[in-house]
Parts: C-alpha cells; sequence; structure tokens
C-alpha cells in the first residue's frame, strides 16, 4: 500500500503578502497586488503593470541571513523564505531517521543577477563579476535553500516552464508514496527578470491592463513574482510526530499538450488529461471537486484551451473556478506552488477566492469564473492547475482530512 | 525495480552516434581548451524546415532522442524524462544579448521560446504527438539522476512501462569564457589523452547529449540499470566510503561483486583525490575506468557513463582507452558508476549484465 501524503507546512511570498496572513488578508479584501514594475529598469516600466514584491534583495536577505554574503539570486531569497515559513510550521524533529528531500520548480533561477553580469560582459569578456553568475543555473536557489535548512537527503529542481513547482509538489508526493522519503519541502521560487519580461513582451501577451482571465475581453497575463513551498509528510511520520495536518493530497497528473512549442490546443487536450489523470490517482469523480484553482494566465489562448478542458471534464457542470492571477501576477514557475499553498488554505478555512477583473463571459464557453469571495464552505476536493509552454501541463488535488 | 536499458543512442565529441558499441575508433584531441560533439546529420530525423529553426542543443536533442526510440523499437513511450544542468544556453544567450543590443525593442521572441530548459522534451513530444507524462529535470550534478529516479517512481508505479530518460548540456563560446573565468578548466591547452598527466588544478570541459528507453520487463535489453543513488556535500571521504559501502550492501554485494568502476575523474589532481582513496580503500583491487578525457566534463557527463557501462556490459570488453590501468576485467557482470560534480553533487549507479 502505498503511504498517504500530507501537507503540514506552508510558506508563500508574493505581490499580496510576504507571510500566510498577510496573503489571506489580501485575499479576503479582495487587493490585488498586480502594479507598476518599480525594481527593474526596463523601457516598459510605465506600461507593463506586475506583481512585484516591493522589499529589495538587500531587505530580504537581512530577513532570512544577514551573515550570508550578498550573492543570493532573488529567486534564491525568495524561496528561502517560503520554505522557511513552511519548515517552521511544520516542526520538524531532529529525528536522523527520517529521510528529508528538498525539491522545487524554477523557470529563471538566478537570471537576475545574470543579468547584471551580462551587460558588463557583453561590452567586454573579461568584465562582469563572477559572483553576479555563479548562481546562475537553476540548482543554485535550491542548493542554497537545503543549505539552509539543513536538508541532504534529496535533492532536485525542476523547470517545466510554469508547471515546475506544481511538478516538484507531484514528485515529491510520489516519492513520499513509495517510501522513498519520510517527509519533503516542495515548491518553486521565481524572480520578475528583465529577460522575462522582454521575453513574453516579445510573444505579444502581456496586458497594459490588470489582468483579466477567462473575460471574453482578456488581453494578456500579467507577471509576477514570488515563491510557495509546502511541508510534506509521510501518513507514518505525521503519526509518529503526532502532527497537525493541513490536508492530503489525493491527485496528480502530468500530461503533455504536444501542440506546439508553446500555444496551447484549442481544445485543450494536455489539460484535460492532466485533470483527468488527477481524478484517477485520487479515486475521485469528477462531481467531487469542490473548487478550482485555475491557471488562468488572462492570455486568449490559455484561457479558452483551459475553459475547453474544463467543461469536457465536467461535462459542462463546471464547480465554482477561479483564477488568483489576478491578484499575484503570474509567478510562472512559482505559481504552481504558490496556487497550491493558495489551495491548502482555501480547504482549511472553507474559502474560495474570486477572479478580480472579470466583467463579462467568454463567448465560447458556457461557465464564468467566481467573482466574490466566500468563506465558510463546506469545500472538501480543491483542484489546482499549472499549464507551462512545451505543453507542459500538470494538475494536483488536495483534500480535506 | 530494475530497470531494463532497452536502448540507447548518445552524441559526444566520439563517433558514439548510430554506434552499437563503442566506435571503432577513439578520437583524440590535441591542444584544445575544450571537447565539442560530433553532429550527426540531422536531416535523416529532423525535416530540414523545422531543424532551421532550432539551436543547436535542440536539434541534438531530438535527434538522439528519436534514434533512440528507432533502435530500442519503441515509438510511444509512457513518459519522456530530462535531465539539464543549464539548460538550452545558445538561445538563453541569443536572447538576452538582444534586450541589451536591441534595447528591449522589436525582440525576435524565437530564441526566448526555445530558451527554456523544457524545449527539449516539449519538442521530443510534440514531433511524435506524445501526450504522457513530460519532466525536465536541472539540478547541477543531479540532473539526469533526478530523471532517472522518476524513471524509477514510474517503474514502482507500473512495470510494463517504457520510458525515455536523457540528459542534454551544451557548450558554447560565452559558457567557456564564463566559466573558465570561474577557474574550473585547465588553464593550459591539453590532449585529451593526455588529461591525467598534468597534475594541476582544473578539467577540460565537454558537452553530450544521451537518451535511454527503459523498461520494467526485461527484453532483448542492453543492460540492466538497478539502482542509483545520489548525495550532497558529504562530509569528507570517510562518509563518502559509507555511502558506498552502505549503496552496495543494499543491493546484497560486497565490492568483490563488482567487476569494473567507472570513475569521473576528470583530470582535477585536487577534486579527482576521492577516486584514487576509494581505489585504494572500500573499492580495493577492483579494476577503474573513466570516461571524461573521451566526452570532457559538464553537469550531466554521468549519462556518458551510463552508455559507457551498458556498452560494456553488452559486449563483454572495455575498451583500451578508458581503462585506468592495464588489467581488462573478464566476465563482467556489474558495473558501479561513481561520478562527483564539484565535491557537491555526488552519484552511484549500479548497472549489471542481462
Amino acid at each position: 500500500m502505498p503511504q498517504r501524503v500530507f501537507v503540514t507546512g506552508l510558506g508563500i511570498i508574493s505581490a499580496i503578502g510576504s507571510n500566510v496572513k498577510e496573503v489571506m488578508d489580501s485575499l479576503k479584501e479582495m487587493r490585488t497586488g498586480v502594479g507598476p514594475l518599480t525594481r527593474i529598469d526596463s523601457i516598459y516600466k510605465d506600461d507593463i503593470p506586475v506583481g512585484e514584491i516591493r522589499a529589495s534583495n538587500r531587505e530580504l536577505l537581512e530577513e532570512v541571513s544577514p551573515s550570508a554574503g550578498a550573492y543570493y539570486s532573488r529567486t534564491a531569497l525568495l524561496g528561502l523564505i517560503a520554505a522557511r515559513q513552511a519548515f517552521a510550521q511544520a516542526r520538524f524533529s531532529d529525528s536522523g531517521n527520517l529521510r528529508t528531500g528538498l525539491i522545487s520548480g524554477t523557470t529563471t533561477g538566478g537570471m537576475d543577477r545574470s543579468e547584471h553580469f551580462y551587460q558588463a560582459y557583453l561590452k567586454d569578456n573579461h568584465k562582469g563579476r563572477i559572483r553576479d553568475i555563479i548562481g546562475h543555473d537553476c540548482g543554485d536557489s535550491t542548493e542554497r535553500i537545503a543549505d539552509n535548512l539543513g536538508i541532504k537527503d534529496f535533492l532536485s529542481t525542476i523547470n517545466t516552464a510554469c508547471s515546475s513547482s506544481a511538478n516538484s509538489i507531484m514528485l515529491a508526493t510520489r516519492m513520499i508514496r513509495q517510501g522513498k522519503l519520510d517527509r519533503a519541502v516542495a515548491g518553486g521560487s521565481d524572480a520578475l527578470t528583465l529577460f522575462t519580461l522582454n521575453g513574453f513582451n516579445s510573444l505579444m501577451i502581456l496586458d497594459k491592463q490588470p489582468c483579466r482571465p477567462f473575460d471574453e475581453n482578456r488581453n494578456g497575463l500579467n507577471l509576477g513574482e514570488g515563491a510557495g513551498f509546502l511541508v510534506l509528510e509521510s501518513e507514518a511520520s505525521v503519526i509518529r510526530e503526532n502532527k497537525p495536518v493541513l490536508c492530503e493530497i489525493k491527485g496528480y497528473g502530468n500530461s503533455c499538450d504536444a501542440y506546439h512549442q508553446t500555444a496551447s490546443s484549442p481544445e485543450g487536450h494536455g489539460a484535460f488529461l492532466a485533470m483527468k489523470k488527477a481524478l484517477e490517482t485520487s479515486h475521485l469523480a469528477a462531481e467531487d471537486i469542490s473548487y478550482i484553482n485555475a491557471h488562468g494566465t488572462g492570455t486568449k489562448n490559455n484561457d479558452l484551451s483551459e475553459g475547453n478542458a474544463l467543461e469536457k471534464l465536467f461535462a459542462g457542470k463546471v464547480p465554482p473556478c477561479s483564477s488568483t492571477k489576478s491578484y499575484t501576477g503570474h509567478t510562472l514557475g512559482a505559481s504552481g506552488a504558490i496556487e497550491a499553498v493558495l489551495s491548502v488554505l482555501a480547504l482549511q478555512y472553507g474559502w474560495i477566492y474570486p477572479n478580480l477583473n472579470f466583467s463579462q463571459k467568454m463567448n465560447e464557453l458556457s461557465f464564468t469564473p467566481v467573482t466574490g469571495f466566500s468563506a465558510g464552505l463546506p469545500l472538501r476536493h480543491v483542484m489546482s492547475n499549472s499549464f507551462g509552454f512545451g505543453g507542459n501541463n500538470s494538475s494536483l488535488i488536495f483534500s480535506k482530512c | 525495480m530494475k530497470a531494463y536499458i532497452k536502448g540507447a543512442a548518445i552524441l559526444s565529441p566520439q563517433k558514439t552516434f548510430g554506434e552499437k558499441g563503442f566506435p571503432g575508433e577513439v578520437t583524440d584531441y590535441h591542444g584544445v581548451s575544450y571537447l565539442k560533439c560530433i553532429e550527426p546529420a540531422y536531416r535523416d530525423f529532423i525535416d530540414p524546415m523545422v531543424a532551421r529553426r532550432m539551436s543547436r542543443i535542440v536539434k541534438m536533442g531530438v535527434c538522439s532522442a528519436l534514434k533512440c526510440m528507432q533502435d530500442s523499437g519503441i515509438s510511444m513511450p509512457d513518459a519522456i524524462l530530462a535531465g539539464t544542468g543549464l539548460g538550452c544556453l545558445e538561445d538563453t544567450e541569443k536572447f538576452l544579448g538582444s534586450v541589451y543590443t536591441h534595447e528591449e525593442k522589436l525582440l525576435n521572441p524565437t530564441p526566448f521560446i526555445q530558451s527554456t530548459h523544457n524545449t527539449i522534451a516539449g519538442a521530443v513530444a510534440l514531433a511524435i504527438k506524445c501526450h504522457n507524462y513530460n519532466a525536465t529535470y536541472t539540478h547541477r550534478g543531479f540532473s539526469f539522476e533526478s530523471a532517472l529516479e522518476d524513471a524509477f517512481l514510474h517503474l514502482e508505479e507500473n512495470p510494463e512501462l517504457n520510458l525515455l530518460a536523457g540528459a542534454f548540456d551544451e557548450l558554447t563560446t560565452n559558457s567557456y569564457n564564463i566559466t573558465r573565468r570561474m577557474g574550473l578548466w585547465k588553464n593550459h591547452p591539453v590532449n585529451s589523452a593526455d588529461l591525467l598527466n598534468y597534475q594541476t588544478r582544473g578539467s577540460l570541459p565537454g558537452e553530450g547529449v544521451a537518451f535511454f528507453m527503459l523498461g520494467g520487463r526485461k527484453g532483448s535489453d542492453m543492460a540492466v540499470l538497478r539502482s542509483v543513488k545520489t548525495f550532497y556535500k558529504p562530509h569528507g571521504y570517510p562518509e563518502i566510503e559509507s555511502i558506498v559501502d552502505q549503496f552496495l550492501r543494499n543491493e546484497g554485494l560486497t565490492p568483490g561483486d563488482i567487476d569494473l568502476v567507472i570513475a569521473g575523474i576528470n583530470g582535477d589532481f585536487a577534486t579527482d583525490r576521492v577516486y584514487y582513496q576509494l581505489k585504494e580503500g572500500v573499492l580495493g583491487n577492483r579494476p577503474f575506468a573513466w570516461y571524461k578525457h573521451l566526452c570532457g566534463e559538464y553537469d550531466t557527463s554521468s549519462s556518458f557513463a551510463l552508455w559507457l557501462a551498458s556498452v560494456i556490459l553488452k559486449d563483454q570488453h572495455v575498451p583500451d582507452c578508458a581503462l585506468l590501468e592495464d588489467i581488462a576485467p573478464v566476465g563482467i557482470e556489474r558495473i558501479l558508476i561513481y561520478n562527483h560534480l564539484r565535491e557537491n553533487n555526488h552519484v552511484l549507479y549500479l548497472t549489471e549484465r542481462c
């Protein structure tokens, strides 16, 4: 029998707050974190809104590790803040015989510092400070978090674009189910960078207004930054340590759309398969799902594709559904984990979040997203979707215990 | 759970592509600073119109993956699992460069699209319309091993599956320049065959792409991958020795059951020390082979070692160029691979004859 997998800790930092409490306040008060870009020197500063975290790298560093030297990338700093919160909530014992893993997802890695390096390097390839490029790779932030938390037994980093951290939660879940790990800190982190800002801008999918997921007049996404981490533990570990659990991870599905390198198939085949697999692994039926935290980026393509997949999976009876990217912006590799944290909070408190900025139903769809905030609902199972470039689609199901 | 290696395709600085075994002739490099892959005729695998838009590493990746599927006779894998330390560097550099040189205006999105690490696993899925599980791991010297870990998880979930697991890392002019400034490489030209004779710091950078078809059921296989273990920042040699010993014990083996050790010796006299300590310690008297003079050092170089182990087990012959000393083992039942990347990421593989 595979081990059941429980969530025992949450950590989050995003444009709507630097910890669970701040994030919950923003959600409840329907306060978006999307606003002007201030921290990156871009010619699009005044045109393109983003979900930015106000604190500078120096301020973030002071919070986490004032003695650790200044060479952390922003991705590492954000990740460390969220991972520490989750770690603290789970109250890990020092029990030497429990195998603990750290699995993180990121797309930009240390790009924010690489950009400093590269600007100087481009002019003269003897220039640029090496300490700015040494953490460029995606594994760097994971190792810095691991070193800080003292995790050694298993480390991995995933980059499947915007589904990266949903896949890190999935890998951790599968490893715990099979008894390969007893517990894991799993999630992801991504900082805003000039690279991604210009990348998405060159694809012409950035809305110059606050994003409007699932709206007929939606016109693109807003980028964001942040990190989310969950502590996952096996049933045996939870019982041994007599710990309170927040919820159970029951379902997970990963599928490839295999339609186009960046675009999603209009019918959402990959999205449909990922959600269907998640239902299968959880042994649940579609009607058991109480709320869906959608990927819902606000691009024409994603919301049509995901919307069609939802209609098909739920046979036209789509449960309450919303995208919280209108709060946080699209945090890329971190979005799966940030939305996983929000999904666990939804179960814990019976909350359903509004899909901010929505006004007009999409012509192609029969359903509209939730637009008001609700509390105290008897939610049983929450589905969280994360889809990425390369057709990498993943879906997770969190269940009340 | 054992993984049967049903087929493999590898692009390297050696003439390995399309070979059923180790190539008849070794390509030695003289007076070089790095090793680069010998590229195949892409048009045999990828439509030239499609290939034109792909960077070199994407072409190499897709080509090796398709070749691996062809040779193993499995046209639709149940998962595509990739590992890469640094992803698609050429396109990352190209797009980042254009952000500055074009001052953020009118940028071509193609290099941005193909800069993401999951480009190759996605492009392979796209080429064969594979809607199954798809993931890309990118964690320094654990990147390929994470893909293998995922493969083992899949086989535990369902032993009927066939999984395409691969690794890729490319060296570009800029990545060479930058990593050289970090002090990772020898600061003098190198003859690849003499890599161990210099007794200086630094290694010889390289690159490579390798894909393997892994299954849970025995067939006509190259070799068996019994187990893979990663360990991070061990406390010095005693801990490494005890982990190696425990790894073998967990498989019910003693060092005497290992017929060959393939070690990640890379010519840096300081970081190579641990391999020789093991050779004189817990793995005493076992024949040793090495491979980084053939492919260079890179984050996913252990994929070259896994391919080498597979062809040695299949053909029951260790190529002379890979032997550390003039002692060729016979009757090779089991090969242990041990590699570390910059003393932080350590990996162990146990492979076995079919």
